[in-house]
């Protein structure tokens, strides 16, 4: 089969498989939280009885949490790509942190919203499409986060290195995946919906 | 050449000493993550479905060849068509085509394996299981008397049917939960080929030199991320308003039972482009061969094919025009569906002139191909009449919408499957399958599918409905029902032929050569069944047909290909 | 041409609509071996191109048009096939070379997409022309008013301008162009989806919980027109079966007077009467003038006025009605009517009260 060689000298190049596979996954997961958003938005104003979205408190130190998170991912990413391991794992750490925080926050989100304003899944139409779609978006960070772990683990054993760096970044897109989709559920829920 | 490997024994062989050698071969399949096998795996799952839901189908022919008929309750009933084509589109079409792309897209580019070996095995393996959870309703499902109940709430299980007040059972969440697991299946599946066929070509094949069945499963897969997850989006809804109390589809809190309808046409319409996509894929590799001609148009066909896949996601409702939306929505969508028959049209006659001026040989592979053409010219007219929206208002939901779909399901799918099978079985197997029983088995196949589905056009113009387990006698149905089974059985017929064919040549086949079609696709390069590691030397190409190149060394395509 | 032409104005409804006609013109005589076009027969056979009512008439056209269109397209696409198909086999004594290849051809290809191109065009404005005059058609003062509700398994029929409720076998009276008289139906739902089919009176619309539908139909000849549910709805969808009587307006008159009246109150049958009001009967239906008022089950006020009974499961005899009191399972296993576990007299009883509800 070697008997045309006409790109000796060419390089021969492709896109990274670890990219393109994320990326396929994340415009799946793209239709899958287009759905829940098309039909929270469909059904807004229409719950007959129960809780409106008025009771809603807009979570800005969530999101400020959240969506900061990105920015140290993308530094953790700076640090792996320069071999700066000590800094990547610091990162890494402060990015996972700022994770666990929107997680707790939304846990006491809804908390208060079950236990004091009596909005569950199955109260009316708003509470089974806020939680479906709030809920799917915490899912994946929970994901996320665990897949994070993971890496912080072997980081801190030592078993990171800056070869590592392509499949750390597949992670990173993950991650500002579940961070854009929070921006366009937040908007949806917190300020189109109220 | 490829034919410089080591002899190592071909991995499809049964070794034939003793339990332990036994044991050890079928833990070989179970752990393997070698795509040969997976593809294997997958193909032999279908065909095992195939016999199932084609036994379905069978009793449900019974059922209606005569009007008042008691061969099965009205119970039984719903469930034998719920399972045919939950089965069908599931457990048979969906894997088997990934089946056939697991197996020959890393030959055809020129690869060792697919981008990610693991999650192959993964995908197929969640498959399987979905598919087994899926059957097993009929022994676990909590239905009528306490027996089990396999799902019957037909395969687009219209919310709110599918409520617990309107179905108390588990059928319901067996059908959901089987599918959102082999959803998964299907999305590893997707994400495997596209890294695939993006990361993994050898050198020198760009992009516009791959095989037309890669460049198809490449869109198939591209599709079935934006199609499959809108049913699992949904069909999590559904479990959530069965068992967390929501209200997604519950009209007395508000809901609207109309947007299950539009999210499961949102799949539905896209999903029927995956499961046709690859045959088109399929039919361009054999037709080419058996013309001994080179595919004419091969850009246009690339480009009709992009084209397919994003017009497909716009065309959704043409299943709903009859559930009342306004005059513009149903004008839009019958436009978009008449538009989609224009890059579908440039596909046929591509196909059509790649015969044309050629040397046609009438192996069995071409005759299913050859079939295929003339049966999808029908199909995508008859879906062009129901695209014409106001004949949709009385055609929607009749027989006439399941001759059209089985057209295109069988007379163009499955045709294409079994045109598949007949030409790679050589590679997969290094044996070829009888030609003989495959001219009976087309020929069997062919008669008895006309004479199941074209008289069922005409049933439902006089107005039967479909989904219905019995009918009036003085409707003018009868003769035709006793037709259309007849039919079916002459195709139950064939199919047997088929597998008989299949059994009888594992042992009795005529041992194939590398390349016993005179092809030109990478995957002929190698020994029939290729070794584990595929090509011993990573090729490098500089035309859409290396072995062309290498047969015609004074007419390479490069010389003319643009 | 102008002899059928003459013919052809009787039927169109709207107007604008007359190109549409000259087309089919072309299309009819080829056809009118495999269709009876011109005549109108109120037959069992529920055929969608007999039609009987203008949105019927539409559609058969349009049909008629696609179908010279495709027809077209089939003889033009399969004959290319099987002339290169027959040219262009192998045949023994060939030489071994192979074939001219031929990659493409701009102008081939330009010419097969513009000319698809160009057939999608004429249909799609014929299509939408279509569309238009019958899902907006605006509803004449002079219209009936029909509210349909789709039940598991059988349809309940409301005339809320008569004061009317009936179940399965629905009237309507003829529109003709001098007294025109659509009936327009609204479609709801009390429980899952159900279609309204009647093939030769219109396409089918759904019926679909809180999303109310409407469509129309004018029927221009009397008789009786077949439908049933085109939409699965559960495990006797097969039976939720329709009976459209298109009646003369003298028909349709009397028809409304009797069913105004409150049910028949014959004191020869008080014991059945009794029966049904005391035992759970009346939970699910109503009778006029009873205390029975059950909204679950069809109205029975003028029961003995229908042909079948079980949404034409089965005719309307006393037999048929004691079995189905007895054990319905035995015309319609799945359907919401209970055994209502009567003795074999209660049952007569009830059933001879039954039988006096004209």
């Amino acid at each position: 089969m070697s008997t045309v060689p006409i790109f000796a000298d060419e390089e021969w190049r492709q896109p990274s498989r670890g990219m393109v596979a994320m990326l396929s996954l994340l415009i799946g997961e793209s239709a899958i939280f287009t759905i829940f958003v098309v039909a929270y938005i469909y059904y807004i104003g229409r719950s007959v009885s129960g809780p409106t979205p008025a009771i809603l408190h807009v979570p800005i130190f969530n999101t400020i949490c959240l969506l900061s998170s990105s920015f140290t991912i993308i530094l953790a990413e700076r640090a792996i790509e320069h071999g700066r391991m000590r800094q990547f794992a610091a990162l890494w750490g402060l990015t996972m942190l700022l994770g666990i925080e929107f997680l707790i926050g939304t846990g006491m989100e809804w908390h208060d919203l079950i236990y004091d304003k009596g909005l569950t899944v199955s109260t009316n139409l708003f509470g089974t499409t806020f939680y479906s779609l709030v809920g799917l978006h915490a899912t994946h960070v929970i994901i996320g986060l665990i897949m994070l772990a993971i890496v912080m683990v072997f980081t801190l054993m030592g078993r990171v290195k800056q070869s590592h760096a392509e499949r750390v970044k597949v992670l990173a897109l993950y991650w500002h995946f579940v961070d854009a989709v929070w921006v366009v559920v937040f908007t949806v829920v917190y300020i189109v919906g109220k | 050449m490829a034919d410089q490997t080591l002899p190592i024994p071909s991995s499809t062989q049964i070794p034939r000493a003793g339990t332990a050698a036994f044991m050890e071969w079928l833990h070989g399949w179970v752990v393997t993550v070698d795509h040969k096998k997976l593809g294997i795996l997958y193909v032999v799952y279908s065909l095992f479905f195939l016999v199932v839901a084609g036994t379905e189908a069978l009793c449900i022919r019974i059922q209606l060849i005569i009007p008042n008929n008691h061969f099965v309750t009205p119970e039984v009933y719903n469930e034998l068509f719920t399972m045919h084509g939950t089965t069908m589109v599931f457990l048979v079409g969906m894997p088997i085509l990934f089946g056939f792309a697991t197996y020959l897209a890393p030959l055809m580019v020129g690869a060792r394996d697919m981008a990610f070996p693991r999650l192959n095995a993964l995908s197929f393996w969640l498959t399987a299981f979905g598919g087994i959870l899926l059957y097993f309703s009929f022994i676990g499902g909590f239905g009528l008397y306490g027996m089990g109940s396999a799902p019957d709430v037909g395969w687009f299980a219209y919310a709110p049917l599918t409520a617990k007040a309107f179905t108390p059972g588990h059928n319901t969440d067996y059908w959901a939960l089987s599918l959102i697991v082999m959803g998964f299946g299907t999305l590893g599946a997707a994400i495997n080929i596209i890294a695939t066929t993006l990361s993994m070509r050898c050198k020198g094949m760009t992009l516009f030199r791959m095989p037309l069945f890669v460049w198809l499963m490449l869109v198939t897969s591209i599709l079935t991320l934006v199609t499959i997850t809108p049913l699992t989006a949904a069909q999590v809804m559904l479990l959530i308003d069965r068992y967390l109390g929501g209200h997604f589809f519950d009209a007395t809190a508000g809901g609207a039972p109309i947007i299950w309808i539009h999210f499961f046409w949102i799949f539905g319409h896209p999903e029927v482009y995956v499961l046709v996509l690859p045959v088109f894929g399929i039919a361009s590799e054999i037709i080419p061969v058996f013309s001994r001609k080179a595919i004419f148009g091969y850009s246009a066909m690339v480009a009709a094919t992009v084209a397919i896949m994003f017009i497909s996601l716009s065309v959704w409702a043409h299943h709903m025009f009859t559930v009342g939306m306004t005059s513009v929505s149903n004008a839009f969508f019958a436009l978009a569906t008449m538009v989609i028959a224009v890059p579908t049209g440039i596909k046929i006659f591509n196909w059509l002139a790649t015969m044309w001026g050629g040397r046609i040989c009438f192996d069995t592979p071409m005759l299913f191909a050859v079939a295929f053409v003339f049966q999808f010219v029908i199909a995508g007219l008859t879906g062009i009449m129901l695209a014409v929206a106001p004949w949709d208002w009385q055609l929607h939901n009749s027989y006439f919408v399941i001759a059209h779909f089985h057209y295109v399901l069988v007379g163009a799918i499955v045709f294409n499957i079994f045109a598949a099978i007949y030409y790679w079985h050589p590679k997969v197997t290094g044996r070829m399958l009888d030609e003989t029983l495959g001219k009976w088995h087309f020929w069997l196949f062919l008669i008895g599918f006309h004479i199941t589905f074209d008289p069922m056009h005409v049933v439902g113009i006089l107005g039967m409905p479909r989904s219905i387990y019995t009918y009036e006698a003085n409707r003018g149905w009868n003769s035709l029902n006793m037709v259309i089974s007849i039919g079916a059985f002459i195709q139950g017929i064939a199919v047997l032929i088929f597998v008989w064919n299949l059994i009888r040549s594992h042992k009795h086949g005529k041992i194939a050569s590398n390349d016993p079609w005179d092809a030109w696709t990478l995957e002929w390069a190698t020994p029939s069944p290729p070794p584990a590691y595929n090509f011993a030397v990573d090729p490098v190409v500089r035309s859409r047909r290396p072995l062309w190149d290498i047969k015609h060394p004074n007419d390479p395509d490069w010389k003319y290909e643009q | 041409m102008t002899i059928l032409f003459g013919k052809i104005r009787i039927m169109p409804r709207r107007p604008g609509l007359l190109s549409i006609r000259l087309w089919t013109l072309l299309a009819t005589g080829f056809f009118l071996a495999v269709s009876p076009a011109w005549a109108v027969r109120p037959d069992q056979i529920p055929n969608m191109f007999v039609p009987a009512s203008t949105p019927a008439h539409e559609v058969y056209y349009l049909a008629l048009f696609a179908l010279t269109i495709t027809g077209a397209i089939f003889v033009v696409v399969e004959s290319l096939l099987i002339y290169a198909v027959v040219k262009y086999r192998a045949r023994k004594n060939d030489p071994e070379h192979e074939p001219a290849q031929v990659y493409g051809s701009a102008q081939v290809e330009l010419a097969w997409t513009v000319i698809p191109v160009i057939i999608v065009i004429v249909l799609f404005l014929t299509t939408a022309r279509i569309i238009f005059a019958i899902q907006d058609a605006p509803e004449p003062h002079a219209a009936l008013n029909v509210t349909v509700v789709g039940h598991q398994f059988w349809w309940e029929f409301r005339y809320p301008k008569l004061g009317i409720v009936t179940a399965n076998e629905l009237h309507i009276p003829i529109s003709s162009q001098q007294h025109p008289e659509p009936t327009y139906l609204k479609l709801l739902s009390a429980d899952v989806d159900h279609s309204f089919w009647v093939p030769q009176l219109g396409g089918k619309t759904d019926l679909i919980p809180n999303h109310p539908n409407e469509m129309w139909m004018d029927p221009e000849t009397a008789g009786l027109y077949y439908g049933q549910c085109a939409q699965f709805c559960g495990v006797e969808h097969a039976k939720m079966l329709l009976r459209v009587y298109v009646d003369t307006p003298r028909q349709f008159a009397a028809w409304v007077r009797n069913q105004e009246q409150p049910a028949v109150d014959d004191p020869s049958v008080a014991a059945g009467r009794h029966i049904f009001e005391t035992e759970a009967c009346a939970n699910c239906h109503t009778i006029t003038g009873t205390t029975a008022h059950g909204t679950y089950g069809p109205d029975l006020t003028h029961l003995m006025s229908r042909a079948t009974i079980a949404a034409g499961a089965a005719a309307n005899t006393p037999e048929n009605l004691r079995v189905w009191i007895k054990n319905p399972d035995v015309f319609k296993p799945g359907a919401h009517m209970p055994a209502m576990q009567l003795s074999d007299e209660q049952i007569n009883q009830v059933v001879a009260y039954l039988t006096t509800l004209h």
